[in-house]
């Protein structure tokens, strides 16, 4: 077995987050919250969970807590993304693909904007 | 669902439901005997013998006290549709572990899909649980234990992006390389008698 990415360096990532944590001292900037019951899985959601994911690795964000949740009675919209951003009320959007995710997590966690087109209608 | 690794992170999200504190995932593929198997065990409130009849077939019992899934009736028809089968132990307030198993060569045995994904996604949305990850293949073996690094981490969560990057990184060499020990195994050739050979 090929030995792990060191704790070494693993020490070395903490170091720097904790540097950057005192620079920008952020408060819980987003709340992701995909949806995962078996539904969600059928339709599409770890591959929507893990493209927001990438966006967070590539577009470097910090403060971003990303949780999943079980069927929540609207299967027919899944994948199902729930978003939080600081103290505004919480989002929903229905059949959210990969692309969409990466659109969301663009424009509305980063850019502030509700995207009104993939929004479950109430 | 087109993937075991669908289903895995379908039953990983029961363990997570059923108040687990400790969840293990295991996958195994052996080209001697010729099996792909897999195991998820957790120690969640577990099952008494009712829930665990309806939880494997939903449709020869009533049910009137809750919301049973399909997920498990599907991937135990997948398996046995490929000569292997699906079993669960549990026992309330201790734990519950399911296995499946498939005959790995099997023409209508799913693949096997993006294992990398389904932990990453699973250890990061749900950090409060201990994951355990196994992953073996003819000698090769990858452990990933999200134990020590949350020690070394401390209050930092897995979602700061240098953190994701590590364990995603982590996850994916270490499967890519058991994964590489496998097809070196099946490159080579195959020690099995060839049957009605000329």
């Amino acid at each position: 077995m090929p030995a792990v990415k060191s704790l070494e360096e693993l020490k070395r990532l903490k170091e720097e987050a904790l540097e950057k944590r005192k620079a920008q001292a952020t408060t819980g900037r987003a709340q992701i919250t995909v949806g995962m019951g078996t539904c969600g899985i059928a339709a599409g959601a770890r591959d929507t969970m893990k493209a927001i994911l990438d966006v967070i690795e590539d577009a470097r964000l910090s403060d971003i807590i990303v949780t999943q949740t079980g069927c929540i009675g609207l299967c027919e919209w899944e994948p199902i993304v729930e978003v939080v951003v600081g103290q505004t009320p919480k989002v929903i959007y229905g059949k959210v693909s990969p692309k969409i995710a990466r659109q969301i997590m663009q424009e509305h966690v980063e850019g502030g904007k509700v995207l009104a087109e993939y929004l479950i209608p109430a | 669902m087109r993937e075991i690794t669908l289903h895995l992170l379908d039953i990983a999200q029961n363990s997570v439901s059923a108040a687990a504190r400790n969840i293990e995932i295991s996958v195994e593929e052996d080209l001697h005997t010729d099996r792909l198997k897999a195991v998820v065990q957790d120690d969640g409130r577990g099952m008494d013998e009712d829930l665990l009849e309806r939880v494997v077939d939903p449709f020869v019992t009533s049910r009137t006290t809750r919301k049973v899934g399909l997920g498990i009736p599907l991937l135990k028809a997948a398996a046995e549709a490929c000569n292997g089968g699906l079993w669960i132990t549990s026992r309330p307030g201790q734990g519950t572990r399911l296995e499946v198993a498939f005959q790995r060569s099997h023409i209508d045995r799913m693949p096997l899909g993006d294992l990398a994904g389904t932990m990453l996604t699973l250890v990061v949305a749900y950090p409060h649980i201990h994951w355990t990850f196994q992953y073996r293949g003819d000698g090769a073996e990858f452990i990933f234990d999200d134990e020590p690094i949350k020690r070394e981490l401390e209050d930092i969560p897995f979602t700061e992006p240098s953190i994701l990057a590590f364990i995603r990184e982590l996850l994916e060499e270490g499967i890519a390389g058991v994964q590489h020990a496998i097809a070196l195994v099946e490159a080579s050739p195959s020690p099995m008698p060839v049957v009605g050979a000329l």
